[in-house]
């Protein structure tokens, strides 16, 4: 454990979400004895995989480059095999799926070592290419364009997006005095997640007029708005404590996670609603599936890094 | 010993990890002997996957029956298989009676031993379900306590499909039913059982919209 280089204020954020989540606990055991004529097991099954989540993270953010690349890798792996476990595939492409699972170690391993050239073009150059190549030497041209772009797709979204929270990791904590490795990771996972449940909260409770009702429509513009302004205040009161940003640029970085974050999260919406399913899947009790949970991060965490990373590494 | 560890350390991490199981009816398990399990038949991995959805305690007394002329072929496989998988071999082809045959069955369940039964015969088609033979029937006749619990699986004629040796992770579907209870009729158990089975891959393709 390398405690030491940790600054207070990322020791103070991972023991604030742990007083979040404390009170969540509290509030929902209260409401079951408060209110025994209503069902909260999904609200406490919710909350408990909360519990659950937190806990991977702070693995992933506590302890050194290696345990967080193998917990961020596995988290991919997992929405990966979860992505491609809900599309159709072609049986001609089996071996073509073990190449694309294959790009998830390498990917890592070019986080691992911090080699920034090579994570940046591996998927989106070299997987590019690569896969089509491997599915050509096979042969079956039936359904080639699909197969194609609907892996190539799926590693994009769950392995090289997602990368980039461990990627933060590895940029030098020397140009972030406040926040040290793990301060930009924390902003970004903790606002994404707000942003998501500030959204819902708003939305229900003032939420009239639907935003995009052909892909979700239980999201309104009330709760879009009221969710990205929510999201940029506590990105402005954040950033000094856990990001090298200006309190101008927290603003922009908070407007961009909320914007952002609800684009991933119809995104992921608009890929179930083809595919006629609920839930990507049920690895998570309450939750659903992880990309149901990860959804808004597929968006947030490549765009927020490039964000910080132009204005300050 | 050698099972313990091989479930433990082999099959649970790599059903369990690799691919991981969603199973759906989970409570209908039998938690202890005698029992038959059913399960449509897609791959090499649906017994083992079956096993890992059964606590460690209990592995050593779940056993697959499985066939002798694949699985005998060599000493090797044959020891692997008996000692190590746990299968309890049957011959498909003998000229014996059928008694004879699935003696080895009977005295399984007489252990309170919980036998997992692939009543297609042979790996199907993927996701789908083949014709099932009878000779469940006959084995629940003699034994008519015995509960029957149907399994459907989907997903794993796509992790590992016949012909294939290599092994690509999906999530893997597993619906388990009500067990099933004789009926004092061959005719009428099969009837019950291809319903009971039918049923359950309905659930499965509702989900997976592909009929």
């Amino acid at each position: 454990m390398n405690w030491d280089i940790f600054p207070e204020s990322v020791c103070i954020a991972l023991l604030a979400m742990a007083g979040l989540l404390l009170t969540a606990s509290l509030v929902s055991m209260a409401l079951v004895k408060l209110k025994p004529e209503h069902d909260y097991r999904e609200l406490r099954l919710r909350i408990k995989t909360w519990w659950w989540i937190a806990a991977v993270f702070a693995l992933a953010v506590l302890f050194n480059r290696a345990v967080s690349v193998w917990v961020f890798g596995f988290i991919s792996f997992l929405a990966f095999k979860e992505y491609l476990s809900l599309i159709p595939t072609r049986r001609a492409d089996h071996r073509v799926l073990l190449w694309a699972y294959l790009a998830i170690p390498v990917q890592y391993f070019w986080v691992w070592l911090g080699w920034y050239g090579l994570f940046i073009i591996f998927i989106p150059v070299y997987m590019l290419l690569i896969l089509p190549m491997r599915m050509v030497l096979i042969g079956e041209t039936q359904g080639f364009l699909r197969a194609a772009g609907t892996i190539h797709w799926g590693l994009m979204i769950t392995v090289f997006s997602l990368s980039h929270m461990a990627y933060l990791l590895v940029l030098p904590a020397a140009d972030n005095p406040a926040g040290g490795s793990a301060g930009v990771l924390i902003y970004l996972v903790f606002l994404t997640e707000i942003n998501d449940v500030s959204q819902y909260i708003w939305g229900k409770t003032f939420g009239k007029r639907k935003i995009i009702p052909k892909v979700s429509p239980g999201k309104t513009i009330a709760g879009f708005w009221g969710g990205v302004l929510t999201t940029a205040g506590l990105a402005v009161w954040l950033a000094p404590y856990l990001t090298p940003l200006t309190l101008f640029e927290a603003a922009g970085a908070g407007c961009l996670i909320g914007v952002a974050g609800f684009i991933g999260d119809v995104t992921i919406s608009a890929l179930k609603r083809d595919l006629g399913v609920k839930d990507s899947g049920s690895i998570l009790p309450g939750h659903g599936g992880i990309l149901d949970r990860l959804d808004s991060l597929t968006y947030t965490a490549p765009l927020l890094f490039h964000y910080v990373y132009y204005l300050h590494y | 010993m050698l099972r313990y560890l091989f479930y433990l350390l082999i099959v649970k991490p790599l059903v369990l990890v690799v691919l991981g199981i969603n199973a759906r009816g989970r409570e209908y398990l039998p938690k202890q002997g005698p029992a038959i399990i059913v399960a449509n038949h897609n791959s090499h991995l649906d017994a083992l996957a079956l096993m890992s959805l059964f606590p460690q305690h209990l592995i050593a007394n779940v056993h697959p029956v499985a066939a002798a002329d694949y699985f005998c072929k060599s000493r090797w496989l044959k020891w692997l298989a008996i000692n190590v998988v746990g299968i309890i071999p049957i011959d498909r082809n003998s000229q014996a009676s059928s008694r004879e045959v699935l003696a080895p069955i009977f005295e399984a369940l007489d252990r309170n031993a919980i036998l997992i039964f692939f009543p297609e015969g042979t790996r199907g088609e993927p996701e789908s379900l083949g014709k099932m033979k009878n000779g469940i029937a006959s084995i629940i006749a003699e034994r008519p306590h015995v509960p029957v619990v149907p399994v459907f699986f989907y997903g794993l004629g796509k992790a590992l499909p016949k012909g294939e040796v290599i092994l690509v992770p999906f999530f893997i579907d597993a619906f388990i039913g009500q067990p099933l209870r004789w009926p004092d009729n061959r005719q009428e158990f099969m009837t019950k059982l291809k319903s009971a089975m039918a049923d359950l891959q309905a659930k499965a393709n509702r989900l997976n919209h592909d009929d």
